[in-house]
């Protein structure tokens, strides 16, 4: 089991705001790890950080990913060396398909261009898995979707981009039942041995699929506790607050 | 389906920026569209406008009396007219250094291989005789001030179809041509109205009998090679009862230091029951000023279609305009305007609603860059006749950077109590967030921006036949090329 991102001493600040306070995490191939955390503790901030968003400014620390110092890395580099966000708020991009979007971003981090008949093919596949319509590979992105219709497109992006480290930003958050179980399934059936996944959540029902190998409690910028799945319990039944003190 | 359109659109694409690409390497055109030849002419009038050069044009033509004292009329008229008082400066266009009249080096040709050589080359590059082979009914090409080409598919001749040059149409439909000639845009319309009548050559003539659906597309391609010389063609399409066409005018020009003038002319009669579908790819250099005056009438339950990409010239006025003077007539207006550095583009759309469940529908999006200006200006009348009629505004503009501007002006003149409205006006630039969105699927700034772009003028780009998209996505790709941030 090789290291596929390590963050260190990470500081970031939005617009002039300190949010992150020194963050450490390191994160192996094949592993899956929840990020549980007040809201404001710095969950979205961390994920934004390491898809390099420049609205987040890393003031000190570094960011690594494959042993790669990324720190300073644009954007679609991070996004062409593996590393993939799922939006918690999605925008829509009028006038461009679902498609002909997905398909453009995987010829770009692929390097290879996706022939059209091959490259439907399998999206058709797996927007069945997702449960969704076929309908949706020619409307325009996002344009018009409900939330939850928004979160299974992110989920098939993932599904067709094949990165090495998935981040869920609140994938679960405005889904109904069926639709969390849908896409934690999707996420679980795509998770394996060469790749990794970090999940943002409030809720423990998508990590009953997702069977996550270790849970940090992030508060106030900084993680407080590290354990296993059995962490989230304690989080349910006591919530953030036991956790105060140990910042 | 449409997204097969929207891959094939895309490969087809990527095909003309290699090949682009290749010609731009090895010579210094800078662009496809800049490259020029030798100004060569057979003959050309002097600088300036008197009434003896309107003389010597329509001596030039061996035109019939009546057409040379239109002209003369029209001259009087331009003289006594003042420039209009609205709108972009022209003050910088003078009248008295535009060349209104050059005869290229070569009669008008049926035959693509008797067409010059120099000239050939030019549409060559340009990719008209590849289009016709593969999606046009019938083309025609201008080159300076005269039609140097026209062909028209055998079978639509023989269902009586007419698509021919406009000098060949006035000798041989002369009572047809007299009848329609200005009559929807008159020499006293405006001061450049006035101009077209003194000056007009060249053109284009489309004749579609009643009943006849022409389904693939008729193009005409304006060319305009002289230095400080001016283009006034005039086009007529006249389409009868229930006839069905699609008429396709692609413009383009080489830069010079000196201005050039467009002050071309189009008017379309759409019958009963007719559709007619007018669809421009304006690609003017930026010396250009593009006064054109476009019109159409459309009689009772006619459409009439306007699609438009304006990318070139230094500055635009255009505003096609449909009369919708039968009852249940319908326009349907779908237009991009893209105003790069140095540019400003004042486009729009006027409809007039004279019978009662007229309807019209204006779609407009323009963008700005660099320092580009670019307005819409439209105006919706509802004439008390108009009962029952249904309007529709949309106008839309991206500004892709703080230096540029963008502004709508949309007049609407009600005179009828029951008719329905609907008119929406947004401004906006691209965010941050989105560019970040699509970064973080791998594209780079330029590719997210463009692709922005693109999904932007989407709209148009699905109204038009499949070479139009591509070339349009590429004048895009051109526009945007490196100067982004």
């Amino acid at each position: 089991m090789s290291e596929l991102l390590r963050v260190e001493g990470l500081h970031v600040a939005v617009e002039g705001k300190e949010i992150l306070k020194g963050l450490d995490i390191t994160i192996n191939t094949g592993e899956t790890h929840v990020i549980m955390g007040s809201n404001g503790a710095g969950k979205s901030t961390l994920f934004n950080a390491i898809m390099g968003n420049p609205k987040y400014v890393v003031t000190a620390g570094k960011i690594f990913f494959e042993g790669q110092d990324i720190t300073e890395a644009p954007v679609n580099e991070r996004a062409k060396a593996g590393i993939f966000m799922a939006f918690q708020q999605p925008i829509a991009v009028q006038g461009i398909s679902v498609e002909n979007f997905i398909r453009n971003a995987k010829s770009t981090v692929s390097g290879e261009q996706q022939r059209i008949m091959p490259f439907r093919k399998k999206l058709h596949k797996q927007m069945e898995q997702l449960r969704m319509d076929r309908s949706y590979a020619e409307r325009y992105v996002n344009d018009g979707f409900s939330g939850g219709e928004r979160k299974k497109t992110e989920i098939l992006q993932m599904c067709m981009l094949e990165p090495k480290l998935t981040m869920l930003d609140e994938i679960d958050s405005g889904l109904d039942v069926d639709a969390v179980r849908i896409v934690s399934e999707t996420v679980e059936r795509y998770h394996n041995e060469t790749n990794s996944i970090l999940v943002i959540t409030h809720h423990s029902e998508i990590l009953q699929n997702l069977k996550p190998d270790f849970v940090h409690v992030l508060i106030d910028g900084k993680i407080v506790k590290t354990g296993d799945a059995s962490l989230i319990q304690v989080i349910e039944a006591n919530g953030y607050d036991a956790f105060r003190g140990q910042a | 389906m449409a997204d097969e359109r929207e891959n094939i659109i895309e490969e087809r694409e990527k095909k003309l920026n290699d090949e682009r690409q290749k010609i731009e390497t090895f010579s210094d055109f800078g662009n496809i569209y800049n490259f020029k030849n030798d100004f060569t002419y057979s003959y050309k009038t002097d600088a300036g406008l008197t009434p003896e050069i309107v003389r010597e044009i329509s001596e030039k033509k061996h035109e019939p009396q009546w057409m040379l004292d239109f002209r003369l009329k029209s001259l009087d008229l331009f003289y006594r007219m003042k420039f209009p008082t609205w709108g972009p400066d022209i003050s910088e266009l003078d009248m008295d250094n535009i060349v209104t009249y050059v005869r290229p080096n070569s009669q008008m040709q049926g035959k693509w291989e008797d067409v010059p050589e120099d000239i050939k080359d030019t549409f060559d590059r340009l990719g008209i005789p590849e289009a016709e082979k593969t999606s046009l009914a019938g083309v025609g090409a201008q080159y300076d001030s005269e039609v140097v080409y026209h062909s028209i598919q055998d079978e639509l001749v023989e269902q009586g179809v007419i698509y021919t040059d406009f000098d060949t149409a006035l000798e041989k439909y002369e009572d047809v041509v007299k009848a329609h000639f200005m009559k929807l845009v008159p020499p006293s319309d405006h001061k450049f109205a006035a101009l077209h009548g003194a000056v007009w050559s060249g053109g284009s003539f489309v004749y579609v009998p009643a009943g006849v659906d022409v389904s693939i597309p008729l193009q005409s391609y304006f060319r305009l090679n002289a230095p400080g010389a001016g283009q006034f063609e005039h086009t007529m399409i006249i389409v009868e009862k229930g006839a069905k066409v699609h008429f396709i005018e692609g413009c383009s020009a080489p830069k010079y230091n000196v201005a050039n003038l467009h002050a071309g002319c189009v008017e379309l009669f759409v019958g009963d029951d007719a559709t007619l579908t007018y669809s421009t790819i304006e690609n003017w250099s930026k010396n250009m000023y593009n006064l054109n005056t476009k019109r159409a009438i459309v009689g009772k339950n006619g459409t009439i279609n306007w699609v438009t990409g304006s990318f070139g010239s230094h500055t635009s006025c255009l505003y096609p305009m449909s009369i919708l003077q039968g009852e249940g007539a319908h326009c349907e207006f779908t237009g991009v305007t893209f105003a790069g550095a140095g540019q400003y583009l004042d486009t729009g759309s006027k409809v007039v609603h004279n019978a009662p469940h007229t309807s019209s529908n204006i779609n407009s999006k323009s963008i700005s860059k660099g320092g580009g200006v670019s307005i819409y200006r439209g105006c919706v009348v509802i004439n008390p006749r108009a009962e029952g009629a249904k309007a529709n505004v949309s106008c839309e503009s991206l500004m892709l950077d703080e230096q540029s501007q963008s502004d709508t002006i949309p007049a609407i003149v009600v005179k009828n109590d029951n008719i329905d409205l609907g008119h929406e006006a947004s401004i906006g630039r691209i965010s941050d967030e989105a560019i970040f969105y699509l970064m973080s699927r791998g594209l780079s700034e330029d590719e997210a921006r463009a692709m922005l772009v693109r999904g932007f003028v989407e709209p148009v780009s699905k109204a038009l036949p499949l070479e139009y998209a591509v070339e349009m996505n590429n004048l895009i790709n051109l526009e945007l090329k490196g100067s982004l941030k």
